[in-house]
């Protein structure tokens, strides 16, 4: 199938991040086009969630920029953000809200339109169905993480996700079924930018992976 | 874009409704803050009458202070304010759709039961109309100026304090003239002039407020 060069791509160039007086990178710069799945790898503290908040456009780089089909990814705000379904370290999750009340404000937020039954779905998918209703305070760590991922069973529209350890406290039913849902979007030609000290095993045309050193 | 404000202000009632002691310790601080100034000054009628709306005003302004650190606070804590800076609708105004829904559960009770309060320290009923009014177009204002300051100090340690210290001389101005309306109105002056100023600022702040706390929410969370 040929690539649809509507998709724009996501370019990072010439990369410089420091926290406080440690240089976590510089000088980093790569690319991620339609259909792709790119790792970033490295130790505790090397940085990844660091990169990962500047692809987003969170955090500002010391040097250098993000840019989204050739523009600036904090200039283009909104218009870059519509497009983006980040997953972070935090599972943004309401503990007195239930399991579908907090995917369909995340979902609404996102802009992404969902009913009912989607949510409902998308929870199904992540082995979620019967728990629909419970408050998130009552689920486990691995529940939890499993509500916010079921936004990528809905977020085939947003063509770039940017995934934040997306395996924590998965089971492997769980894995198998994030797997699935990461190697899906890069088919369709979705891009993917992840981290994880998970071994994983994701079917993937073009799959890259770039290691931080940390120092 | 209608939709995700809506699903904020929703989401934002809804877990005050699930937390209601939240929301009762701030309209219980204002009510004890009130009661304590008849028991404290003694029952001499026209020195209650005097100071009637400036304690009325005072104590609104400590516990829409009192709830402030929550605005954003629970957000930034589980994520969900990084959502909201990725999301699709510009993140002003979602601050704006927070602080309304803030304002909702905070303000709108004082304001509902300040007339009660204000029997305490014998106003008159005119009087009466004339407070709860100054303090539905002010306590807004307090809200949206508040904001701001909740989110430049978001995530410091000893954000309580500081916050009270960076909010408070801004909140003079909106005292002033609040409780000015009421002490105007005694006088036999109206008090419209004080009404109509609070109102432009409650347009300009809600004009301009949701975009600073935006700024200073994406600097706080850098």
């Amino acid at each position: 199938m040929e690539k649809d060069p509507g998709i724009p791509s996501l370019e990072a160039a010439d990369l410089r991040c420091a926290r406080g007086e440690r240089t976590l990178f510089d000088g980093l710069s790569f690319a991620l086009k339609s259909g792709e799945l790119l790792r970033i790898g490295g130790p505790n503290g090397s940085g990844k969630t660091s990169l990962l908040r500047i692809a987003c456009g969170l955090l500002e780089p010391d040097r250098g920029e993000v840019r989204w089909g050739g523009e600036n990814v904090r200039k283009l705000r909104e218009e870059f953000w519509v497009r983006l379904l980040y997953i972070g370290h935090a599972n943004a999750l309401k503990d007195d809200l239930t399991a579908s009340e907090n995917l369909s404000v995340a979902c609404t937020l996102a802009g992404i339109v969902a009913d009912e039954r989607r949510i409902d779905e998308a929870l199904a998918r992540l082995g979620l169905a019967g728990r629909e209703n419970l408050p998130a305070r009552v689920l486990s760590q691995g529940q939890r993480r499993r509500v916010a991922l079921a936004r990528l069973a809905l977020g085939a529209d947003s063509p770039l996700w940017v995934l934040d350890e997306p395996f924590t406290a998965l089971d492997a039913a769980a894995i198998d079924c994030v797997q699935e849902l990461i190697s899906g979007h890069v088919s369709r030609g979705g891009g993917v930018l992840y981290t994880t000290h998970y071994e994983a095993s994701i079917g993937a045309a073009i799959s890259r992976r770039i290691d931080l050193a940390g120092s | 874009m209608i939709a995700a404000l809506r699903c904020v202000i929703v989401r934002d009632l809804r877990l005050a409704a699930r937390r209601s002691s939240d929301v009762m310790t701030v309209v219980l601080f204002f009510v004890i803050v009130v009661s304590l100034f008849p028991l404290g000054i003694g029952p001499e009628p026209k020195l209650l009458r005097t100071v009637a709306p400036g304690v009325l005003w005072v104590a609104a302004l400590l516990a829409s202070m009192l709830a402030l650190g929550r605005v954003f606070a629970a957000d930034h804590a589980d994520g969900t304010l990084e959502q909201m800076m990725l999301g699709a609708t510009p993140l002003g105004l979602v601050v704006a759709a927070k602080v309304f829904a803030h304002w909702l559960v905070s303000g709108l009770p004082l304001v509902l039961i300040s007339p009660v309060l204000a029997l305490q320290f014998d106003l008159s009923q005119e009087l009466l109309g004339v407070l709860a009014l100054s303090l539905a177009l002010g306590t807004p204002v307090l809200s949206l100026i508040g904001a701001i300051g909740a989110a430049l100090t978001l995530g410091l340690r000893g954000a309580g304090t500081l916050l009270s210290l960076l909010v408070l001389p801004l909140y003079v101005p909106v005292l002033i003239i609040g409780a000015g309306a009421a002490e105007a109105a005694a006088s036999g002056l109206g008090g419209h002039a004080q009404l109509l100023l609070l109102g432009a600022m409650l347009i300009f702040a809600g004009a301009f407020a949701p975009w600073a706390a935006a700024v200073a929410l994406r600097i706080s969370v850098e």
